[in-house]
This record gives structure tokens, C-alpha cells and sequence, in this order.
């Protein structure tokens, strides 16, 4: 554990690894998330109240679900930066956090289609669409900040303090907006309890669920080794790596 | 090998020749709002910005006395709220221009400790100056007695929350050239529960209901945001400082 752990402090070895887990994201991911949806939106029975228009589900449950796991991510990855100082958490928070922004406008954007048949309006100032909004700002500040400071071990720590400041505002922001304006239908999965929808629903969006995971993780991956290329550039393993095709998968003889 | 220098040094030991903690709090806090008389205009701009704010709402949506009455505490929340935006650009920045800061973060008393007497400087100088404001404002739109009195209470409470979280943004922008906007973006996501409970209690209150436990979630915010925000604030800044 430990090893891996001081492992994850080389570059070189974090761009083979991941080029060795990524096609098996990828795969899976795309295998779940199809089956998912697919499922979802051509076997699975109809809502009777809300019809087909409910099916849209599959595709906002995963992303709003997402959105929200990977800014907690992001606040591990900070605390791992503030206290270890590992370079790689910065990495996965730059590559993670334009990935979490898109996630939150997909779920937001996704809520108002299926707001429209189901509540008559595309936008209301209901507690958790608003909590997401919030979410989204987070983001956006996130990101604002990462690309300002010229320096990128300021920008690590600066970035990494301020995610950390916002993980511990959600729960307040949540049960604020939540106190303030709540019509929203409750949480679909909770891991507390048994689903209240029948299986035929429930597993395939829990397919696309996991689907969505495995692709975030994916593409975070792909997005960490572009970071790590670039900023390794002047080493001699990454003129290696290019002159060897650029291929994500590092050559067993390049160790 | 050779020969050894004999100095003499006489050290002065930090620890014990330094003031303490209560003492340097004091003193920072002196000297900030010593500096922050002296530069009235800084001391006015956003009591300024804070009426012309709500000054604009009467003129831009309707200046009839339902509307007013049903809005005004949220247009006097919004508006104290951008008016201690406004002004938390000034926190530490010229402090980090001339060098205060670094002589600040090498103190022997820890950095969190003048980060707060520094946002106490503040809160006194920008927002207490708010809460008073406030009640002339707010018959201005026709709120009642009732309502200016809860009011208040609120802003007394909420204030102090806006700007020791405002102080967090204010460490990480300090050190960049615009940092004002970036600042904005930070920190606004990060006081909309402030706002909420805020404009909240007085709707509650003019609903007739009691508000003692609203009033008691918002100064749970206060302590909480006393406790954390100025170790966030100081982790942020010598952040900052590394950086310059």
C-alpha cells in the first residue's frame, strides 16, 4: 500500500500505469453505460405517472451523481496536495475539475429537459437544482483560479486550500438551500436504503452509473498523463515516450 | 579545521521577548483601524456603493410600496453583501504591497491569530458601519419596525460570517494583479447560506413566527466561520507569500 502510495511520486510510472488501466475504462465504461442506457431507454417499463418522458433519468442520474462525487474527489486530491505535497493530486484536480464543470452543466441541462413535460418549466428555484448551480460556481471558481496564478506550485496549493474551503461549505449550502426551497423528488439511490423503484428501472441506472464512473475515470486519466507529459517535457523519458510514436503505454524497455 | 571565530551574539529569544498573542492582536488591530480612519475614502466607498445599490432598486424594478416591503430585506442583504465584496480586495493587499505581510507571517505568534484581529479591523471598519446604515435604508423601503430590528440582528450576525469568509478569498487573490473579479467568483457561491438565512429570518419574523432558533443557526455560522476561516486564510496567504 505504502509502496504504491510513494510510487504515485513518479511521473514516468504514473504515465505507464495509467496507460495500462485506461483501455479497460474505457471498455468497461463503455460496455456499462450502453448497456445502461440502452436499457434503460428502450426495455425498461414506463413510469406510470410521469410516461416515457422519466427516462431521461439514465442519463441525469449518472451526471448529477458524478458531478457531485468528483468535486469530493477533487477535495481529497486537495488535502493529499496540502499535506503531502504529492504532484499527482494536483494533476488529477486540474484534469478532474473542467471534466466536473461539463458533468454539472450536463445535469443541469438535462434536470430542465425533463423539468419541462414533468413540472411545466424549464427552470425552477428548487433546492437541489439550486444546490447544483451553486456546485457549478464552485467549479468555475476552481478552475478561475487554477489558470491565474503563473506559478504552478502556488496555483496546486492556492487551488488546493480553496476546494477544501468548499467541501466544507456544501453540506452548508446544501441544507440551506434545502431549508429554503425544496420541491425536487427525493434522492433516487440512497446507500442507506432499498430502492423504491422496481429492478427492471433501478438496475439499469445503476449500470449507467457505474458506466459513468468508470468513463470519468478514463477520461481523468487521459487528461492526468497530458498534464504530466507537459509538464515533464524537458525530461528524457517523455522525449522517449514521443519518439517511441506517443503512445499512452510505456514501453517495457524505457524503465 | 583552522581557527575558530568567536562572536558573540547576543540572541533575543522570540518566544519570550515578543509580545503575546492577546497583545499583537490588539496592536494589529489598532493599526488597522488607525489606517483605515486615515483613508476616508476607502471607509466610505462601500457604505457608498451599499445606499446607491439599494437606491437602485426603487428606481429599476418599482418604487410601490407592496413590492418594496416584500423585497426589502433581500435588497439589503444583497446589497451589504456586495458592498463587503467591494471591499475585500482592500483586506490585505496593500499590507502584501508593502511588505507588512511578511514581516506579519514571520511573527512567533501564529499568522491565523493577525489574520483574525486583521478581518475583526474589517468587519468594524465596513461592515458595523452597514448594520447602521441599515435602518434609515430600510424605512426608505418601507419595512416596519419590526422587521429593521430583526433586520439588523441578522446583518449584526451575518456580517462578521461575510467577511471572515471573504478573508479566505481575499489570501488566495492577494498576490494577482486582478484579483478583484476572481475574488468575486470565489467567494459569492460561497455566501449564498449566509444570504439565505439571513434574508430568511426576517420573512420568518414578518410571517409572525418565532426566529430564535433561525437567529441561533446563523451565529452557529459565525462561530464556525471564527473557528476555520482565518486558518484557511492564513494557509492561503503564506501560500500567497511563497509566491511573491
Amino acid at each position: 500500500m505504502w509502496q504504491f502510495f510513494h510510487k504515485l511520486g513518479s511521473p514516468k510510472w504514473f504515465y505507464g500505469i495509467a496507460g495500462r488501466f485506461m483501455p479497460w475504462l474505457l471498455g468497461l465504461g463503455l460496455v456499462l453505460s450502453l448497456a445502461g442506457i440502452v436499457w434503460g431507454l428502450a426495455f425498461a417499463p414506463q413510469d406510470y405517472l410521469q410516461g416515457n418522458s422519466y427516462r431521461i433519468i439514465f442519463i441525469h442520474v449518472p451526471t448529477a451523481f458524478l458531478a457531485q462525487s468528483v468535486y469530493m474527489m477533487m477535495a481529497v486530491a486537495g488535502v493529499i496536495t496540502l499535506v503531502w505535497k504529492m504532484k499527482l493530486a494536483d494533476v488529477f484536480v486540474r484534469a478532474a475539475a473542467p471534466v466536473g464543470a461539463i458533468l454539472t452543466v450536463l445535469a443541469l441541462f438535462t434536470g430542465a429537459v425533463w423539468g419541462k413535460p414533468t413540472w411545466g418549466t424549464w427552470w425552477i428555484w428548487d433546492a437541489r437544482l439550486t444546490s447544483m448551480l451553486i456546485l457549478l460556481f464552485l467549479y468555475l471558481g476552481i478552475i478561475g483560479l487554477s489558470h491565474a496564478y503563473s506559478d504552478e506550485k502556488t496555483a496546486a496549493r492556492a487551488v488546493a486550500v480553496l476546494t477544501v474551503v468548499g467541501v466544507v461549505n456544501i453540506p452548508i449550502i446544501k441544507y440551506s438551500v434545502n431549508w429554503w426551497n425544496t420541491l425536487h423528488q427525493p434522492a433516487t439511490f440512497k446507500l442507506t436504503e432499498k430502492p423504491t423503484m422496481v429492478p427492471e428501472m433501478w438496475v439499469p441506472l445503476l449500470l449507467a452509473v457505474l458506466g459513468t464512473y468508470l468513463l470519468f475515470g478514463w477520461v481523468s486519466l487521459y487528461r492526468m498523463q497530458t498534464e504530466v507529459l507537459r509538464r515533464e517535457r524537458r525530461t528524457r523519458w517523455v522525449k522517449d515516450v514521443i519518439a517511441a510514436g506517443g503512445g499512452s503505454q510505456l514501453k517495457s524497455g524505457g524503465a | 579545521m583552522g581557527q575558530q571565530q568567536s562572536l558573540s551574539i547576543t540572541v533575543l529569544d522570540p518566544v519570550t521577548t515578543s509580545p503575546g498573542l492577546f497583545q499583537s492582536m490588539v496592536a494589529v488591530l489598532q493599526r488597522d483601524l488607525r489606517l483605515s480612519i486615515r483613508q476616508k475614502q476607502d471607509l466610505l466607498n462601500p457604505l457608498l456603493f451599499f445606499v446607491m445599490v439599494v437606491a437602485l432598486f426603487p428606481l429599476g424594478v418599482s418604487p410601490e410600496s407592496e413590492f418594496l416591503k416584500e423585497a426589502g430585506a433581500g435588497i439589503l442583504w444583497v446589497g451589504a453583501l456586495l458592498a463587503t465584496l467591494l471591499s475585500l480586495d482592500h483586506l490585505f493587499r496593500f499590507d502584501y504591497e508593502d511588505g507588512t505581510l511578511e514581516q506579519m507571517a514571520l511573527q512567533p505568534q501564529p499568522l491565523f491569530v493577525l489574520v483574525l484581529a486583521k478581518t475583526l479591523a474589517h468587519w468594524l471598519a465596513t461592515g458595523l458601519p452597514l448594520v447602521i446604515l441599515t435602518p434609515m435604508l430600510g424605512m426608505m423601503l418601507f419595512l416596519d419596525g419590526n422587521s429593521v430590528a430583526i433586520l439588523c440582528l441578522t446583518l449584526l450576525i451575518g456580517t462578521p460570517v461575510l467577511s471572515l469568509i471573504g478573508s479566505v478569498g481575499a489570501a488566495l487573490t492577494v498576490g494577482l494583479r486582478a484579483g478583484g473579479v476572481l475574488l468575486s467568483l470565489l467567494v459569492i457561491p460561497l455566501y449564498i447560506p449566509v444570504l439565505i438565512f439571513g434574508t430568511g429570518t426576517v420573512m420568518a419574523a414578518a410571517g409572525g413566527s418565532d426566529v430564535s432558533g433561525h437567529l441561533a443557526l446563523m451565529a452557529a455560522m459565525l462561530m464556525l466561520a471564527v473557528i476555520l476561516a482565518p486558518l484557511a486564510a492564513a494557509a492561503a496567504l503564506k501560500i500567497s507569500l511563497s509566491a511573491s
